[in-house]
């Protein structure tokens, strides 16, 4: 009897030694997602992290993987909640020992949470388009990235467009700052009384509480105050909320701009044509035009590996968003692979060299078939922003439909901001800063 | 039969006041206390310190806060976490304000600090009891968290209103480890809780309890309202105090105002709730149930799912665990409306009777 079962063991063992060849053949690239499907903002999530997750295995299928490594992931829920954030960075820390894509966490509170830990456990954390700006300075931050744009840089750009549209001068106009008074809302402030002090223009400060669902008295003020424009620092339902009351106190809506957490559909459908006119910032467009998107819908829907299950979410301006950070991440990767081996997963350190090294020119966007998704980027160890550029769109009832080219907020104005920041911060803990002219 | 005390016997008045008068209950204690300082730190992993025992103690010690207001002096308090809160910013502003402060003393000032804004608080306790009382600890609840957000000084000029702590040194020796961590807030918490102990059990506690039974008779014997029940609001700000400021430096690294929400001063009700009102090992309980629980679920259930081949996404799973976790909750306070202490303290009974129950 055991005579007969030799041959069917040996069998056994050399394909289970052939298994786990193939298995180490295959490399994967592994990204820990701290991700929130739930919970008061999970709708932002699910079209968020669905964009993410379908260009991952947008790339796994039509190129498979980036020069042969599979792009893998584990989801991990956080619910918005900063201790559940840092619970589940350090569950899928050690998942992410040997091969770690960026963190995306689309949450500041969880970022400010993970900056230090981060950067002791040599994980890079992005933060497109929230988080800690002041990390804009990567001689003190070297594992974190405010990729694509800043709050701060966010506003000084609106300002300019404001400017190029009063024929290049603010000088003795008056503008609200509307925000939500938070973190988020207030990480601006500091930026638009920059901007008034050059363009001699006023600010009036004028704080909602959250959730803000109730903004007579504010709305009561700005009307007295009649100033020239309102920009509008929302979040949730404050914004539909803002629409509504602009409307029912006689203010115009297309004298509105918004930051881009203001310019999803999610904010403006619900007001119905109140929003109607309303500007806002965004890093990304909106829409199924642009290539990659189409695309993904067709193979990765088509192949039945979708994330969305709510599949009209394709092309919102969230869903495009994830994408986006996707993009910028695989590309990351792509980079890292160049120097560190092509066909090789990245290990955290490697992935945040690569992140510091991003050149991703309108050029090879176009090549991607993410033409004009989001702006040109150049990032290196003194500026992890890369861009600081914000197209201005604006809703026309029915969609979002950019008005102006990609604009840059006045980097001379702002990034000393950053570097003062960044320096007291280094002092508080005691970091000695890299010295970036050394870094390559 | 493990449990019988059947010649333990008491000759002196200390023996018989001691915290654990039971001689296994002693040995239970001691073991339990070097395994946490000793056997816990050996074997436990990074993931274990910095999700699951740091944030667990604090929690613990935030709800003993809790428990010496509401389960003691009874008086219910919707605000926990606006003095964690308090002492959060508090030990942040000694660190930064005060040059050389060594951690320790401003985590004391943190909490004294909390306990005068306690017994602030606490002052219309004087004139109004039970519900229309947590309606009024639930403006401080948003009354702080307001001024760390009105008030730029207190986070520093912090553009965002967010803080992030100072390094940890104690006797020039910087804490950067999680475990040196755990174990700089298992000694806090193991002090603390001891002390807690000792308070209910000495006269200050006997007042407590007497004005939460019934305060006019309470006077009627002599114990003073006011400085009975301010003194519950001093203490019990204080633990909550002194584990926002662990919260802060020991276990977040960065916190912002708005961190702590009215949510969280549930949590932490729930938390005596769910283990027991009125006990010192409750509170432990509790935030174990209401802390672990969830993240158990986290990772239990999708490997349930893989098991059985389910098709669940993460957003599934998080709903099918928010459910399972109010579904536990009920059954916990159906089976034993007393908490998880009750529970404990009869089986504890039933084992020293053991095996002729009667």
């Amino acid at each position: 009897m055991i005579k007969n079962f030799k041959p069917a063991i040996a069998a056994a063992a050399v394909s289970l030694a052939m298994l786990s060849q193939m298995a180490v053949a295959a490399e994967e690239q592994f990204f820990p997602l701290i991700d929130y499907r739930v919970g008061p903002y999970g709708s932002n999530g699910q079209a968020f992290y669905g964009g993410f997750i379908d260009y991952l295995n947008y790339v796994n299928l039509k190129e498979k993987g980036v020069n042969g490594v599979q792009m893998t992931y584990e989801e991990c829920e956080t619910e918005y909640n900063n201790a559940k954030g840092v619970e589940c960075y350090e569950r899928l820390k050690s998942k992410a020992a040997k091969s770690a894509g960026p963190l995306h966490t689309m949450s500041t509170g969880i970022s400010y949470a993970l900056i230090d830990k981060s950067a002791q456990d040599k994980l890079p954390l992005a933060m497109m388009g929230y988080g800690r700006t002041d990390a804009v300075d990567g001689s003190v931050f070297p594992y974190a990235f405010p990729l694509v744009t800043t709050y701060q840089m966010q506003a000084s750009a609106i300002i300019k467009f404001l400017k190029d549209k009063n024929g290049g001068s603010l000088a003795g106009k008056k503008i609200v700052y509307l925000y939500h008074d938070s973190a988020y809302g207030k990480e601006a402030i500091i930026a638009m009384n920059a901007e008034a002090g050059l363009n001699k223009f006023t600010v009036v400060q004028i704080p909602v509480a959250h959730p803000g669902n109730e903004q007579g008295a504010q709305w009561l003020k700005i009307r007295q105050e009649r100033p020239d424009y309102v920009v509008f620092w929302g979040w949730g339902v404050m914004n539909q909320t803002a629409l509504k009351a602009a409307k029912k106190v006689g203010f115009p809506r297309d004298k509105m701009i918004g930051s881009w957490w203001t310019g999803s559909e999610e904010d403006v459908v619900p007001a119905g044509d109140a929003a109607t006119g309303y500007m806002a910032a965004t890093w990304n467009v909106a829409g199924k035009h642009v290539p990659v998107i189409a695309d993904i819908e067709k193979v990765v829907y088509g192949a039945g590996k979708g994330n969305m299950e709510d599949k009209a979410k394709i092309g919102t301006i969230l869903y495009n968003r994830g994408v986006s950070a996707a993009v910028l991440s695989v590309e990351a990767i792509r980079k890292g692979q160049e120097k560190f081996g092509k066909g090789k997963a990245l290990n955290g350190e490697q992935t945040r060299w690569a992140l510091e090294n991003l050149n991703i020119t309108d050029a090879r966007l176009k090549a991607i078939g993410a033409t004009d998704l989001l702006p040109e980027i150049k990032t290196s160890c003194d500026n992890h922003e890369g861009s600081g550029k914000v197209k201005i769109q604006q809703w026309d009832g029915a969609k979002w439909v950019p008005v102006s080219g990609w604009i840059e907020g006045n980097k001379a104005l702002i990034h000393p901001l950053f570097q003062a920041s960044a320096k007291q911060y280094a002092k508080e803990k005691g970091i000695t800063p890299r010295d970036c002219s050394k870094e390559k | 039969m493990l449990y019988r005390e059947a010649g333990q016997f008491k000759t002196t008045y200390a023996a018989d006041q001691q915290i654990f008068p039971i001689r296994q209950d002693r040995i239970g204690v001691i073991a339990l206390l070097v395994v946490a300082f000793i056997g816990v730190p050996l074997f436990a992993s990074e993931y274990w310190f910095s999700a699951i025992l740091i944030p667990f103690l604090i929690f613990a010690l935030a709800a003993l806060g809790l428990n010496v207001l509401t389960g003691y002096a009874g008086q219910l308090s919707l605000g926990s976490a606006a003095f964690m809160a308090v002492g959060a910013y508090a030990a942040y502003n000694f660190q930064l304000r005060i040059e050389g402060i060594p951690i320790l003393v401003s985590f004391i000032c943190a909490g004294l600090t909390a306990a005068g804004v306690g017994i602030l608080f606490g002052l219309p306790s004087l004139r109004i009891k039970g519900f229309y009382l947590a309606v009024a600890t639930l403006a401080a609840q948003f009354f702080i968290v307001w001024c760390l957000t009105k008030f730029p000084w207190l986070s520093n000029n912090s553009s965002s209103g967010v803080i992030s702590t100072q390094r940890l040194i104690i006797f020039g020796h910087e804490l950067t480890t999680p475990v040196e961590k755990y174990l700089l807030v298992l000694s806090i918490v193991v002090v603390m809780a001891l002390a807690a102990k000792n308070m209910v059990r000495s006269a200050t506690g006997r007042a407590w309890m007497a004005v939460r039974d019934m305060d006019v008779a309470a006077s009627v014997i002599g114990i003073k309202l006011m400085q009975t029940k301010l003194l519950a609001f001093a203490v019990s700000s204080f633990y909550c105090g002194v584990a926002g400021a662990l919260y802060a430096f020991c276990y977040l690294g960065s916190v912002e105002p708005d961190g702590f929400s009215l949510e969280m001063s549930f949590k932490i009700l729930f938390m005596i709730i769910i283990g027991g009102v009125g006990s010192i090992m409750g509170s432990f309980l509790g935030a174990a149930f209401i802390l672990l629980l969830p993240i158990f679920l986290d990772i239990a259930l999708p490997f349930f799912a893989e098991l059985f081949g389910l098709p669940f996404s993460s957003a599934t799973v998080s709903h099918i665990q928010i459910t399972v976790f109010g579904a536990l909750i009920m059954f916990f306070l159906i089976v034993e409306p007393h908490g998880l202490a009750r529970l404990w303290q009869i089986a504890k009974e039933k084992l020293r009777l053991w095996p002729f129950p009667h």
